[in-house]
């Protein structure tokens, strides 16, 4: 027999540690001393993110949502909520005096609304049917029967949607550029499906979950601008996005919703798809164009725009997967739901991918205008084992650091260039005080200076210098100078460089810099690494009071450089040290210090 | 399949909604989601999947659909399975390895209760169905 109620209680880490064990006990009490046992079970789960408000407890069927509980509220929480069916009040989360405007039946303590990944996770992304069940080409149908092209760019301007590959240009005026050319013979479509920033993957899950939103937008483009043609531009080291597109394809041409006369209107327009061969210039528009026509990989200077001549010279509309999979929903529900989710500038949801130091790392959703607060704490679930945040690099290689300082500034294109980031994709990476900022920026100038493609001097020869200066600093032979070496170097970089690669390389060693510069110049004048990362600048030596002389750190060490007596205070061999900190890992009693 | 017009689109959506509900077309009213995105077969999804698949042919659960989709984006609960049943709510449940396969097929879908220190809260709410 079923449960009539369950109660849900988290248990995630930070709930755990503040009382979650005993209110699940005395829930369990209360439930036995009402003799309902039977008719509510009461379990732990995994962590609801939401940290902050914890400990809380969920109540389903009717979803009532309890935060900041005390093991004392168990008693109220069986007696008045399962037992009278009153809800306690008291209990239940309040959005501080905010509602979400334009959607009202959103959940009211979620903070995500899953707008671009509406579908992944639910429907079957080899299945046509399951996709045209959740009003799947509705949008397409829509465009072909009761709009005109021109309709169509004025919802998209109703919408406010603005680019989501990270430079937030208006989609509405770039599809009107590429409709106004008027003696084209031939125009296209095309998808970038290029992601290459470091802890980004937003793309290749929507492809991988949705793709028939990617293809049904496309054609939806196709027939606003004019294009019979388009064509998806993915990494071939995404295999399963790949399969998955292909089988996409292949049911769409099967049912005409690709092909000849769609749905039996005069339009028609068909998808290919290229690969690229994963290089990070090619997710800029005008060397990825470069790369389908078969020529190396190589920005262009812009103008002429991709929109009036692209590909083969030809009008071309591109929008990366992002953008593409917010199209159907913005013609099925109305540019007007859409720009009800948002801040003033920037309209609808951005998706992050959370990775680094955090607790629960995935795919984020969240309206523009969301706090970075909200993002790490309240649906990242905080930083993991109790360590301290440090800063959220965004953007990738081309973005900065968010510092805890910033933390509660709202997330839309304006504010994150104010910070110094940018938007860029949406890979958010946590750093917590572990991280030597140093490190990061160096790691990131390396990737820049690896994917280069090497056509302009700014950035061929200027990433390469600043990665040396980074990599001097990191090894404790930094100077003053370097500092303004980094700075002039860098602003060169930005205004010089032919494309978005190299004119937004600096970003993370001037965004780093300009945040914590103390620890810049600890590295430069203390010669000393505060996070203990930078292997030149950290020394591990024992502690004689406090070490015990277990022997542990001995057995963990790889190079054997620790010796001592069993009980007697050991010793580290500096020479033979090779700084890899297992020893500092290991230790039970502190008696390892890193400095 | 023939192609489509407009007619027999808007019919083929009519009748996969009411698929998508509950494919009682098949008396299949129970529907367990797999998340088979990179992030969910990275983590073991589809050792996930062929344990599903075993215990329900083992058991005969004939009333039982397994489903395929991509990411949730819970990447650290991967692999994610959702249970959809007449009578309990709709549940997502993290970090299924095929042991705790079998504990959903015996607990939940036999048993109808929840299993301990697996439940995952919803990313959000569904706005196509809103």
């Amino acid at each position: 027999m079923a449960f009539n109620h369950y109660i849900l209680v988290c248990g995630g880490t930070g709930c755990e540690s503040s009382n979650a064990d005993k209110i699940y006990k005395n829930l369990k009490a209360a439930a036995e001393g009402h003799n309902i046992e039977k008719d509510v079970q009461i379990v732990k789960t995994g962590c609801f993110g939401f940290c902050e408000k914890g400990p809380i407890v969920k109540v389903l069927p009717e979803e009532s949502f309890y935060v900041e509980v005390k093991p004392e509220d168990a008693e109220e929480i069986i007696g008045e909520h399962i037992v009278k069916g009153r809800p306690v009040s008291r209990l239940q989360y309040r959005e501080a005096g905010k509602e979400n405007a334009g959607i009202e039946n959103i959940s009211f303590y979620q903070k995500q609304v899953r707008v671009v990944l509406r579908n992944c996770g639910f429907i079957n992304p080899e299945d046509i049917n399951e996709y045209i069940a959740r009003d799947g080409y509705a949008a397409l149908e829509k465009a072909l029967f009761s709009m005109s092209p021109d309709d169509v760019i004025e919802e998209l301007k109703t919408s406010g949607l603005r680019g989501r590959g990270g430079a937030g240009f208006p989609t509405w005026r770039k599809w009107l550029f590429t409709k106004q050319v008027e003696d084209a013979d031939q125009k296209y479509v095309v998808c970038n499906a290029d992601e290459g920033d470091p802890g980004a993957y937003m793309d290749r899950s929507v492809l991988e979950g949705d793709p028939h939103s990617v293809l049904e937008a496309m054609a939806i483009a196709g027939y606003t601008v004019g294009a019979s043609k388009g064509f998806i531009y993915i990494r071939a080291e995404y295999p399963l996005a790949i399969n998955r597109l292909k089988i996409a394809i292949a049911q769409a041409r099967e049912l005409g919703l690709l092909g000849d006369s769609i749905l039996g209107s005069e339009f028609s327009f068909d998808i290919e798809i290229r690969l690229g061969a994963g290089a990070f210039v090619c997710g800029e528009e005008t060397a990825l164009l470069a790369s389908i026509e078969g020529e190396r990989g190589m920005p262009k200077p812009r103008p002429p725009f991709p929109a009036t001549k692209g590909l083969w010279d030809k009008p071309t509309v591109i929008n990366n997967v992002e953008t593409w999979a917010n199209i159907p929903v913005i013609l099925t529900k109305g540019g007007e739901w859409f720009a009800g989710i948002g801040t003033e500038s920037s309209k609808g949801t951005k998706v992050f991918a959370l990775t680094g130091k955090i607790n629960n790392s995935g795919l984020v959703e969240v309206p523009m205008g969301t706090p970075l607060r909200d993002i790490v704490y309240n649906i990242g679930g905080g930083i993991p084992n109790g360590r301290k945040f440090k800063a959220v690099q965004t953007g990738g290689p081309s973005g900065g650091v968010i510092t805890a300082d910033n933390i509660d500034v709202p997330i839309d294109f304006e504010h994150l260039q104010e910070l110094g980031s940018i938007m860029g994709s949406g890979g958010m990476i946590v750093m917590d005080e572990d991280d030597c900022i140093v490190d990061v920026a160096k790691f990131y100038l390396e990737f820049t200076v690896e994917e280069s493609c090497g056509k302009c001097a700014p950035c061929r020869i200027g990433g390469r210098k600043l990665y040396n200066i980074l990599d001097k600093i990191s090894k404790g032979k930094g100077t003053a100078e370097d500092l303004e070496k980094i700075q002039s170097i860098g602003h060169a970089m930005k205004r010089a460089s032919l494309c978005g690669l190299g004119q937004t390389a600096p970003n993370p060693a001037l965004s780093s810099m300009h945040y914590f510069a103390d620890e810049y110049r600890a590295h430069i004048e203390d010669k000393n690494c505060p996070a203990g990362v930078c292997t030149d600048l950290v020394r591990y030596t024992v502690i004689e009071d406090k070490c015990i002389g277990c022997g542990l750190c001995a057995r963990k060490c790889p190079v054997s450089c620790i010796s001592g007596e069993k009980r007697q205070p050991h010793f580290i061999d500096q020479d033979k040290c090779i700084k890899c900190g297992e020893c500092f890992n290991a230790c039970k009693f502190d008696a390892i210090l890193r400095k | 399949m023939a192609k489509l017009n407009l007619e027999a689109l808007r019919k083929l959506r009519e009748e996969n909604k009411q698929a998508l509900e509950i494919r009682d077309t098949e008396n299949k009213t129970i529907q367990i989601i797999i998340g088979m995105g990179t992030s969910g077969i990275a983590a073991g999804a589809k050792q996930t999947l062929k344990a599903f698949t075993d215990l329900l042919r083992e058991r005969n659960l004939t009333q039982v659909s397994l489903r395929q989709a991509g990411s949730i984006g819970l990447d650290h609960a991967e692999p994610v399975v959702e249970v959809r049943m007449p009578g309990m709510p709709d549940i997502i449940y993290g970090k299924v390895d095929p042991k705790v396969a079998e504990q959903i097929i015996e607990q939940h879908i036999i048993g109808k209760e929840l299993l301990n220190e697996h439940v995952f809260d919803r990313p959000a709410r569904d706005i196509v169905q809103d």
